[in-house]
């Protein structure tokens, strides 16, 4: 695209500029590094130019928005159209707690909802098991059965929002009672919008909220697909996720690599499972985190989409022009909030707002300033949100599709982050696939190994963390955290008891007998799953039969 | 004559999945010469004794940012006098509101290392403190 006597022109035009002016600049004091890196080890220039891309192709690199490769947005008109789902996650406590909260954060004007479930909950186990005790409602809602689930949507009509739950080793279930819960509203299935994350390679190696052996763990995840084509048509069956990965330490080129690789995992997985790449492939999403460093983070969102289509076109030999789409959820980066003076949250989640708008995400969760210290109180959580809306109304970057194309460094970056990425997936590829580079180990030690890394940095004062390591004050304790009391344990156990007393322990015998026949042969489980809900199996009966029949993961431990 | 190294045993109890600091402390106490055994996830206060014992540590460090330390941590320490093992140097780390802290050190957990410390202080905290 650049003419290239003009770029060679630039090029020798740079390198007098550096013998000059630079060199004069240098001479007078240094530059505050030595090096200047991202997070990804990509060596940042001082200047860019077209001579720094001068293979540039606007066409082939680019494209235009809602066309492949994508690079430039999945659709035609963006932020012109309609902003990005302003989707906070939330839950704590009881049903009736969330569901509060879920209305209080409509009101402030969030336009999707999401739903944070208790551990107990994320790992197939009731209230009143042993082990979910001092842990009931602490990070999420707690779920036992289809009666919390119908508390939880109370009053919120299935058929007027979409509704993300961040679910993974026992998405079925939850998705199952969340159909039952439209059921009884009178919305069908297919008329349900919403996502669920199930994506449990990042839990083994990332996240740790598994339940079963990958093997089990893929079929539910393809059966889920395969139910969902036929009957809830609307729903994202997947969150392939690199939010977590990168909050485990990884760098922006890790982040985007180990995801697309669990993708492509997941795509081979179906397509084994004799499901066609077109049934299913547009209902994929992903989920990616918003970091500091803003334009490495532009550049990689661009980059996963590109990577993406072409994996999808080329090596799937996908169809659908809605099967290369790489549609994504954000989330800004948890571990870069801290504790020491948290009101500098605020400011650190606006710049990474910005980072994901720029970067044209279709749905955006942001952090409330006292992430590192305790779940958000209505104060904290509006004030993440307002961030959203003023970015949205007031800064104007989403007047215009894509407004940092053609910008010399972030296309540069762009070209990086791809190369990069795609040398980790060949590796991964090499070893046989994401699930095999896991089971080795090799996952975790690379995440492990770039988080020690920074760790380093920050601790050697090479990396400034503003409040940690340089400008810190004598920190005041902080008032009015939100708490999550005991007794809600104990209240929910009670009810739990009380719902067990008051249902059909035949009907509940019976399903969990069927479920479990099911289990043992190439069944799609969600129809049994769906029945069991619907009498009110609690979620660790029903998960209970799954671990009988499928076992449970046992990781190896790599430091 | 050598010294004899610091063992310590990094444990991760209940159901917290979030083993990033977890893993960082366990590199930079073994970057300090100390002998570190891992427990991975999932540990209940029973198994985390059980390695403890096994393994003949001199400290226990737990990591948890899931807000059940309250329940977690003391039982750890419970488990560990009845074995006879009170000697042990427990410590604790992750998501723990400062208002926990007094609670947590009465019920024999020696100190909490909170979000933003450098490792050198837990370093320095188990060599001045740790009974070898």
């Amino acid at each position: 695209m650049f003419d290239k006597n003009k770029v060679e022109k630039i090029a020798g035009k740079k390198g007098e500029w550096e013998k000059g002016p630079v060199a004069k600049a240098l001479a007078r004091g240094k530059e505050r590094k030595e090096s200047f890196l991202t997070s990804s080890g990509i060596p940042v220039e001082r200047l860019y130019t077209p001579a720094e891309i001068a293979d540039f192709d606007y066409e082939a690199n680019l494209g235009l928005p809602g066309h492949y490769p994508f690079t430039r947005g999945v659709q035609p008109t963006m932020y012109r159209g309609r902003f990005w789902t302003m989707r906070q996650y939330a839950g704590f406590a009881t049903a009736e707690e969330s569901n509060k909260r879920y209305k209080y954060l409509l009101e402030q004007g969030q336009t999707g909802l999401s739903v944070a479930f208790d551990l107990p909950t994320q790992i197939g186990y009731d209230s009143d098991d042993a082990i979910a005790q001092g842990e009931i409602g602490k990070v999420g809602v707690a779920i036992d059965s289809l009666a919390d689930m119908e508390t939880l949507f109370s009053g919120i009509p299935l058929d007027k929002v979409s509704t993300s739950m961040t679910i993974n080793a026992p998405a079925s279930v939850l998705l199952a009672m969340y159909i039952a819960v439209g059921e009884k509203q009178g919305v069908s299935a297919d008329k349900l919008n919403g996502t669920i994350q199930n994506d449990i390679l990042k839990e083994y190696s990332a996240r740790g909220t598994y339940i079963y052996p990958p093997a089990p763990s893929m079929r539910l995840i393809t059966n889920i697909f395969e139910f969902c084509a036929s009957h809830v048509p609307n729903w994202n069956t997947i969150s392939i996720s690199g939010y977590h990965i990168r909050e485990a330490g990884s760098t922006a080129a890790q982040e985007v690599a180990f995801t697309l690789a669990d993708g492509i995992a997941y795509v081979e997985a179906a397509i084994k499972a004799g499901l066609d790449v077109d049934s299913f492939a547009g209902r994929l999403s992903f989920f990616f985190n918003a970091h500091n460093d803003l334009l490495e983070e532009v550049a990689k969102f661009r980059a996963a989409r590109r990577i993406w289509a072409k994996l999808m076109k080329e090596r799937f030999g996908a169809k659908d022009p809605r099967s290369w789409m790489l549609r994504f959820h954000t989330q800004t980066g948890g571990s870069t909030l801290t504790a020491q003076q948290p009101d500098n949250n605020i400011v650190r989640v606006a710049i990474q707002t910005l980072a994901a708008v720029l970067g044209g995400t279709q749905s955006l969760h942001t952090n409330s300033k006292d992430e590192a210290l305790a779940l958000p109180t209505e104060e904290s959580v509006r004030i993440a949100l307002r961030t959203q809306q003023i970015v949205a109304y007031e800064s104007g970057v989403c007047d215009t599709v894509d407004p940092l194309a053609g910008s010399y460094y972030v296309e540069s970056l762009t070209n990086s982050l791809e190369q990069k990425a795609m040398e980790y997936i060949e590796k991964i590829d090499k070893m046989g696939g994401a699930v095999k580079a896991i089971e080795q180990g090799y996952v975790q030690k690379e995440i492990a190994d770039s988080s020690y890394a920074y760790q380093k940095e920050v601790e050697a004062g090479r990396s400034v963390v503003v409040g940690l390591n340089k400008f810190q004050v004598k920190e005041k304790p902080v008032e009015g955290l939100l708490r999550v009391d005991p007794s809600v344990g104990e209240g929910q156990v009670k009810k739990l008891q009380a719902m067990k007393a008051a249902r059909d322990n035949v009907a509940v015998q019976n399903k969990l007998v069927e479920l479990k026949k099911a289990a043992g042969t190439e069944a799609n489980l969600m129809p049994y799953i769906l029945d069991a809900v619907r009498v009110y199996c609690t979620e660790g009966e029903i998960c209970n039969v799954m671990r009988e029949v499928f076992g449970e993961y046992r990781p190896v431990e790599i430091l | 004559m050598t010294e004899k190294r610091i063992r310590v045993l990094v444990a991760k109890p209940g159901l917290d999945g979030h083993d990033r600091g977890a893993k960082v402390i366990a590199r930079a106490l073994r970057d300090a010469g100390m002998e570190v055994i891992y427990s991975g996830l999932r540990q209940t206060p029973e198994q985390i004794v059980a390695a403890a014992l096994q393994e003949d540590v001199d400290v226990v460090a737990m990591s948890i940012l899931s807000g059940a330390h309250n329940h977690l941590f003391p039982k750890v320490v419970e488990l560990l006098k009845e074995n006879n093992a009170g000697d042990i140097l427990v410590i604790g780390g992750g998501v723990i509101p400062d208002m926990d802290i007094p609670f947590l050190k009465e019920n024999g957990i020696a100190e909490i290392f909170t979000p933003g410390t450098p490792t050198a202080t837990t370093v320095e905290f188990i060599k001045n403190n740790v009974k070898v």
